[in-house]
């Protein structure tokens, strides 16, 4: 489903040239979850960020359903198939548009027919129900909003959808509901995640696989298995397993 | 805890007057906090911040601050005039925020800035300052003081900002820290260092902790003791290492809500939250016995 090979990703010109992203290559399945996982500044949402087209310099192969991309353009057929979800859904929710809105106007974009039965439909997949639909963001908790969001990414029915962090300004008990409807999603519509978190059980929780980053570099790409036992290959990998367990005082 | 304690809080309620009538933020608040570590936790809305606030008088008009009783060290700190705050706030009794990036003032040096803090409460002259803010950047083990001294705070990474936080912090000899979600803003490998230079300071100095955070497994395994925060109110209290016996069906909801590595599951239990959760008793570590067969 997505093939990411040899990827540099940078920012700014020379010499203040930072280079994000270092020679990454993970692929992902049809229909699997993939983790990436990291500390903050390790490049994991970068590599996100480049595949939804966000990120202009970048150099290698990127190839989604087996079509490569190329660096600065994407064309309709892509984000048909491919969706993103943002962390924060306080800033990711146009304040003066009504969710109706935001879902007309999503569907139209992509050349939706029958929009009002599909407002209704994405509405309640996503638990939120018709009751919402012509709420504003501010009449909506955090939760509520991201599932919203989620909506909104369903809206082009894609098969592949990029989550950035998607629960961390969250709750951890809205946190449980929307790592459930996430999971329901991907059984009900087969859909393939590639999900961006610094918090390994959430990951562990929801994904298959998942890769290790550490300054711009995959450092290890490991089964969820392996992660419950502890058994990274690499030294960063164990380090950042025992540092996620919590405190442990000195 | 046979001695007093630090702080000793009564009813202590925060409300917001709001067009639908009064939002009460805190609603009837009690507790004492001897030498020890005391984790507070609940999730965004449950009023655990505010209380923290409150304490430090920082709750902005048009907020009130009600309580019965409010002391430290037996002296009254409640509604204190702005003048006598100020002297508590810092010296007596400190804290420490989430996010270094926004606590530290971004044109001032960070070297200036702990002595700057410092003289305010010690008096001490220029130069007794700055040997007590090296000092103090050596006690939260940055390696360079020097050069961190004549820093500003965008050249320092999130942890040694949190740290420098809590060097000017503990500079003036505080009784009390209040940390709200001092490690949330940081990577998990830097927080243990970071938790571990503020426990060490805290007991050496035989401080008060209050530890206000959502990370309920992080306070269990940092603190000594637990309230549990819902809605304005005090749920539940117990002992951080009995958090995993916890009888209030809301503290048991988050506990169960949490992934984990070790115990995977296909869904995730989500929490029904109860009307009656409200206005319950809060429920106290010895309460067994009064309530047969629990809630």
């Amino acid at each position: 489903m997505l093939n990411v090979k040899d990827l540099n990703v940078w920012f700014g010109q020379p010499p203040e040239r930072v280079d994000a992203v270092k020679g990454a290559e993970f692929s992902v399945r049809q229909g699997e979850s993939f983790g990436l996982v990291g500390e903050s500044g390790s490049g994991k949402s970068t590599i996100l960020r480049a595949i939804a087209g966000l990120i202009p310099t970048w150099s290698g192969d990127i190839a989604v359903d087996g079509k490569p991309l190329k660096a600065d353009r994407r064309d309709r057929a892509f984000f048909k198939t491919v969706q993103m979800v943002f962390q924060d859904p306080y800033a990711s929710l146009h304040p003066r548009h009504s969710v109706d809105a935001v879902l007309a106007e999503t569907l139209r974009l992509q050349g939706m027919d029958n929009i009002d039965k599909r407002i209704t439909k994405l509405l309640d997949d996503v638990g939120l129900g018709k009751g919402f639909r012509f709420r504003y963001p501010h009449q909506l908790s955090g939760g509520q909003r991201q599932r919203v969001a989620i909506a909104r990414a369903l809206a082009a029915e894609p098969r592949l959808l990029l989550l950035d962090e998607p629960t961390s300004a969250l709750d951890v008990s809205v946190q449980a509901e929307i790592l459930n409807l996430l999971a329901d999603l991907r059984a009900e519509h087969g859909l393939t995640y590639v999900m961006v978190s610094h918090d390994l059980s959430v990951v562990g929780h929801m994904c298959d696989r998942l890769a290790v980053m550490q300054h711009g570099r995959i450092v290890e790409v490991m089964s969820v298995d392996a992660l419950r036992r502890g058994a990274g290959e690499e030294d960063y990998t164990r380090h950042l397993i025992r540092a996620s367990g919590g405190y442990q005082p000195a | 805890m046979t001695d007093a304690p630090l702080l000793s809080v009564r009813d202590l309620r925060v409300t917001f007057p709001t067009r639908q009538g009064s939002f009460q933020a805190v609603r009837g608040v009690s507790f004492d906090l001897g030498r020890e570590r005391l984790g507070v936790v609940g999730e965004s809305g449950s009023g655990k911040s505010m209380t923290g606030r409150a304490i430090l008088g920082l709750v902005r008009p048009p907020g009130q601050v009600t309580a019965t009783s409010m002391t430290l060290e037996g002296q009254s700190i409640l509604n204190l005039p702005d003048r006598q705050m100020r002297q508590i706030r810092g010296g007596r009794i400190s804290m420490v925020m989430q996010d270094p990036k926004f606590s530290l003032n971004p044109v001032m040096t960070v070297g200036q800035q702990i002595i700057e803090a410092y003289r305010l409460h010690a008096k001490a002259p220029r130069d007794a300052a700055r040997q007590k803010a090296l000092e103090m950047l050596e006690a939260v083990q940055i390696r360079d003081p020097e050069r961190v001294m004549n820093a500003y705070p965008h050249e320092v990474s999130g942890g040694m900002g949190q740290r420098i936080m809590i060097a000017m912090m503990l500079a003036p000899d505080p009784r009390i820290l209040i940390a709200d979600e001092p490690t949330s803003a940081l990577d998990v490998s830097v927080r243990t260092e970071v938790l571990n230079i503020m426990d060490r300071l805290v007991r050496d100095r035989g401080m008060g902790l209050i530890f206000v955070s959502h990370d309920l497994n992080l306070v269990a395994q940092f603190c000594d003791r637990v309230l549990i925060m819902y809605a304005g109110r005090i749920v539940e209290t117990l002992a951080a290492r009995d958090l995993h016996k916890a009888r209030h069906p809301y503290t048991q909801g988050l506990l169960s809500s949490l992934p984990r590595l070790e115990a995977p599951v296909d869904r995730l239990p989500v929490l029904q939250r109860q009307d009656s959760w409200r206005d319950g008793e809060t429920l106290m570590p010895h309460a067994d016995t009064d309530l047969p067969g629990g809630l």
